[in-house]
């Protein structure tokens, strides 16, 4: 599904990943977890394509296509996703309209027909009541003035929506109380499927509690430099970062 | 990755620098996909000689056979005009304007009589013409449920549903007609709410307007369908001085659209009109603008210059009137429909989009006028500025002393895209009455990075996601739009957006 071959890339002028490698199979869970600064928001936003962060060397495969060379539009039509550590507000843009707009967009790419309004409502109504989620979501602007836990509950729901192949999710987990970790775990859950694969990046052992990994690897100072099953999460738990550079 | 940038830049990468003339087709080609409106329909015209005197106005008077009164009111406003001075505003570049080289009266139709009287009389070109502006005149494929008064150059050439409208008493016809069919009428409220002295464009206008739109809706009677007037100049070198009057009696309803387009050409064009609307007690007018008249191109040459002024005189109790403008065209905007609240518990709204792109500059925005007791005024204002244009919002509140509970909210909002583009607001408010409860809120703001982002990631590719987010951003105004046009001027607004990002 994925393979990222000793990447480095900046954001901005800073170089933050500095040989970077990891492949991820389909269906599989990876974890990734690490120190605040250490380039985990970097990697997303390097396979999203944002414009900010730049490959300087290396390359990055996704499903035989070379990811790096398309533009974010585009990777999101093949099937990337990533749920933002801070989703932004669109003033004015209901929810819906949005989703449906990105949906019909990514269908273009892949020359499906669009949807139309009913079909998309009754879809949208049908995964809302799925992921146990208020319908009032769908028809407030794209999260302007949303807690932080719906806007992260959004992001989730907007995944559900998308069925993307490969999702990124970052720190979905930060700041959800206990409820709303256990409705955004299931979400997640629900799309877990053979042949779609997920990069869930976390500070919290509690979120794998409920999303059960294949893989947890350590990012620190631009590349993994420690790669494990669910095990390592609760070694990490215990003992913080430090004992890995010992 | 090539083809978007090619949109986004205006300018093919494929042209060597420094070619002019390869680069100028490029860019022509690219700016008539813009301007869809921008043809020159090729048709015999009268048109009077360059020039402004007292005899251009005889002229232009004796061939709409006007009676002697209007004459007198035309020259009265001339002789005032002479003595006035052009103004100068200070957020705004004028040219000097030569008004000895503009010509005043041009009709399609070679033999310089009026409009036809019937519909079957008019110019195929004319109807032609039209067509291609999306606004049918032929009896099968009128708009469904909207009344249209085409105006071109100087002239009504037609007006549908008359009778059907003629059946619940609404008047609805050319001016010229009604000079003719309702000279009572037109007596009576001609220049009461712009008087000829109000400014100095509307003097010009009341010394040489040449037709327009005239409504009477009777006590009572709610219009049975939205009325139009779809302005079109045509003719080069010429200047469109139309006059709407909407009289709307007591507890009348009326909805009415005003849309305008015109061919693109190197030199400016003027367009100087007025609007004069009455609602008399319980009387509701909503008056929507979609302006596209040819912005220049994106060097900043040519364009319309639009210097209009738009009054409504609630003079009823409890009379309503709406104004709702998306402005996105004219190389110059200067105008600011107003409300005079005079009757008890009137109110007056204004909802303006205005968007301005290249080198377009617009002064805009409204005055409310509190007379009566109880009276209420919204302004929701949203400008957006792209390229290297200058948007301006100007804004008059005013309480008389008599005027008891007065309210006023005032919400200005300016979108800025890119970074050589500007956006002023100039609040102005005056109040002589304590009980007076104005509000004033404004936003800035640009579209983020982030924000693009975020829509890129989801799918959206990034005009589309500009046209989104101004979209949202003018939700509050489009909102006010009668149905159809709501569509037509978001379609306008993304054509306008077009090469906004670079
Ligand atoms: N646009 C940018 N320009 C310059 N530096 C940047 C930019 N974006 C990120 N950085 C820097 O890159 C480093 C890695 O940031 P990143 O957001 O990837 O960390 P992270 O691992 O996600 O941390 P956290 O756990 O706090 O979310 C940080 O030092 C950050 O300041
Ligand atoms: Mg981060």
């Amino acid at each position: 599904m994925l393979k990222i071959n000793d990447v480095y890339a900046k954001a901005g002028d800073k170089e933050i990943l500095k040989g970077l490698s990891l492949e991820v199979k389909p269906g599989e869970v990876h974890a990734i977890m690490g120190p605040n600064g250490a380039g985990k928001s970097t990697l997303g936003n390097l396979l999203a394509g944002m414009p900010h962060v730049e490959a300087t060397q290396g390359s990055v495969d996704f499903l035989g296509k070379d990811l790096l060379d398309l533009e974010p539009e585009e990777r999101a039509a093949e099937g990337v996703f990533l749920a933002f550590q801070y989703p932004v507000e669109i003033p004015g843009v209901n929810n819906m309209y949005f989703l449906r707009t990105a949906l019909n967009a990514q269908r273009k790419y892949r020359g499906e027909e669009p949807m139309d309004s009913a079909q998309f409502l009754r879809m949208v109504k049908q995964k809302i009541k799925d992921m146990n989620m208020r319908d009032d979501l769908l028809k407030r602007p794209v999260n302007v003035g949303f807690s932080g836990g719906e806007k992260k509950r959004n992001e989730v729901f907007q995944m559900g929506v998308l069925e993307p192949k490969l999702a990124i999710l970052d720190e979905t987990d930060s700041g959800l109380d206990i409820d709303a970790l256990k409705i955004v775990s299931d979400g997640v859950n629900q799309l877990r499927s053979p042949d779609r694969s997920f990069i869930i990046i976390t500070h919290y052992q509690r979120l794998l509690d409920h999303i059960e990994p294949d893989f947890v690897h350590v990012l620190a100072d631009g590349k993994i430099v420690k790669s494990g099953t669910k095990k390592l999460a609760l070694e990490l738990e215990e003992q913080g970062y430090g004992w890995l550079n010992q | 990755m090539k083809q978007k940038l090619e949109i986004k830049g205006g300018k093919d990468p494929n042209v060597v620098a420094g070619d002019d003339q390869e680069e100028n087709k490029v860019v022509k080609a690219r700016a008539s996909q813009k301007y869809k409106e921008g043809f020159v329909t090729d048709i015999e015209s009268f048109t009077l000689p360059p020039g402004l005197d007292e005899d251009t106005i005889r002229q232009i008077s004796t061939f709409k056979g006007e009676p002697e009164w209007l004459l007198d009111y035309r020259l009265d406003a001339f002789r005032k005009w002479q003595k006035m001075e052009q103004p100068n505003w200070a957020k705004l570049k004028i040219p000097e304007i030569d008004f000895q080289a503009i010509s005043y009266y041009s009709s399609p139709n070679a033999n310089k009589e009026n409009a036809p009287k019937s519909l079957d009389e008019v110019d195929p070109k004319l109807l032609e013409t039209y067509d291609k502006l999306g606004v049918p005149l032929h009896e099968r494929e009128r708009l469904a449920g909207v009344a249209v008064d085409a105006v071109f150059d100087s002239v009504s050439v037609g007006t549908t549903f008359k009778a059907e409208l003629e059946k619940v008493g609404v008047i609805f016809s050319s001016f010229s007609e009604a000079v003719h069919d309702h000279p009572e009428l037109v007596k009576k409220y001609l220049g009461s709410v712009v008087p000829s002295s109000d400014n100095y464009f509307a003097a010009l206008n009341a010394a040489v307007f040449s037709d327009g739109s005239f409504v009477y809706i009777p006590k009572g009677v709610r219009c049975p369908m939205e009325l139009s007037t779809y302005f079109r100049i045509n003719a080069i070198n010429t200047g469109q001085f139309e006059r709407t009057l909407i009289v709307a009696d007591e507890g009348a309803y009326v909805s009415y659209l005003e849309g305008c387009t015109a061919p693109m050409r190197d030199e400016n064009q003027l367009h100087a009109a007025v609007v004069e609307l009455v609602a008399m007690d319980d009387a509701k007018i909503k008056y929507s603008t979609v302006q596209n008249w040819y912005p220049g191109d994106e060097n900043g040459k040519g364009g319309i210059y639009n210097f209009v002024t738009k009054r409504g005189n609630c003079q009823g109790k409890n009379s309503k009137i709406s104004w709702t403008q998306v402005e996105t065209g004219s190389a110059i905007t200067w105008k600011y429909p107003s409300c005079i609240l005079r009757g008890d518990d009137s109110s007056g709204e204004f909802y303006s989009v205005a968007l301005t792109n290249n080198y377009q500059q617009a002064d805009t925005g409204t005055k409310m006028i509190h007379l009566g007791k109880n009276t209420k005024s919204t302004v929701i204002s949203k400008g957006i500025s792209v390229g290297k244009s200058q948007n301006a919002y100007r804004g008059l509140v005013r309480v008389a002393k008599k005027a008891d509970n007065a309210r006023n909210f005032t919400q200005c909002d300016s979108l800025l895209i890119g970074k050589s583009c500007g956006a002023h607001t100039f609040p102005y408010t005056e109040s002589a009455n304590m009980t007076a409860k104005l509000e004033h809120e404004a936003t800035t703001s640009k579209i983020s990075e982030d924000q693009l982002n975020y829509c890129l990631q989801r799918g959206i590719s990034e005009e589309d996601a500009i046209s989104l987010i101004v979209d949202g951003f003018c939700k509050e105004v489009f909102k006010e739009l009668p149905m159809e046009f709501a569509v037509e001027a978001k379609a306008l607004l993304d054509i306008s957006l077009e090469g906004a990002i670079g």
